[in-house]
């Protein structure tokens, strides 16, 4: 489909979620706004093999997350410079307390295995599907659901629980970040 | 919903998967947070300008169902 009017607005409302899906992704803002800028690129070269109705969104995040599959194979996370990074992209500094827990919580974060962090991220924050997270990510329903059942467990244990490592968590995935009322 | 028989019946129980609701919802929250805050930051105006630049990607001859009227100077050729 030709590059509208209407569907450019539609990219454009993307990009926050964009950043925000790259920056989780790689822990560099930076790097993050490299990978959204090479995503609209892309997916601007390729408008065309975009099927009007579906969901563009989820089009655009599989081509960004295809692009970070890619970089990161090449280079591997060339520095581990996680630090303070993130904070960098903060507009508004949280209170102390509120940046602390902030902190680990993104440390705990990067600590996840790859497939793990994308499948919870796209769930959990993005608001997509299951169905949705596993066509961007290229695999089963049941996959996404498990390696969200897996990452919520492994943060857990880093965050909130000492050492309690071994939770079995294959199977039971209760979608409780979809319906947690606060 | 499905029948949450054995499960999530007590809050302070961990469920099968090793998480009890709360430090589920607790997870779930700072997720969001962490997400919504570059969320926030809207659209950089470097993304903005590009997808503008890149408007007419043919040259320019592509105007689409003549609702034309949002590029400003796009005369490059």
């Amino acid at each position: 489909m030709p590059l509208t009017n209407s569907l450019r607005d539609d990219i454009l409302a993307s990009v926050p979620s964009l950043r925000a899906f790259a920056i989780s992704l790689s822990g560099n803002a930076d790097r993050a706004d490299d990978l959204v800028q090479e995503t609209l690129l892309r997916a601007l070269a390729n408008i065309d093999s975009f099927q009007p109705g579906s969901n563009l969104p989820a089009w655009l995040f599989t081509i960004l997350r295809n692009l970070f599959r890619s970089d990161y194979r090449k280079r591997r996370r060339e520095v581990e410079d996680a630090e303070g990074n993130y904070a960098k992209t903060l507009k508004t500094q949280p209170s102390q307390n509120a940046h602390l827990e902030f902190e680990e919580f993104r440390v705990a974060l990067e600590k996840l295995p790859q497939d793990q962090r994308e499948a919870l991220i796209l769930v959990g924050a993005s608001g997509f599907s299951y169905e949705d997270a596993a066509s961007i990510c290229g695999c089963a329903v049941g996959t996404i659901k498990s390696r969200v059942n897996r990452a919520r467990s492994k943060l857990a244990a880093l965050l909130y629980v000492d050492g309690a490592e071994d939770f079995g968590p294959d199977e039971t995935v209760r979608a409780v970040i979809g319906g947690s009322g606060g | 919903m499905k029948d949450l028989k054995s499960q999530a019946s007590k809050s302070t129980t961990p469920g099968k998967g090793g998480l009890t609701p709360e430090i589920q919802s607790r997870i779930g929250h700072q997720l969001r947070a962490m997400y919504d805050d570059v969320v926030r930051q809207g659209v950089p105006d470097r993304f903005a300008e590009l997808i503008k630049k890149l408007d007419a990607p043919g040259g320019g001859s592509q105007s689409e169902n003549g609702a034309g009227g949002s590029n400003d100077n796009n005369g490059r050729d």
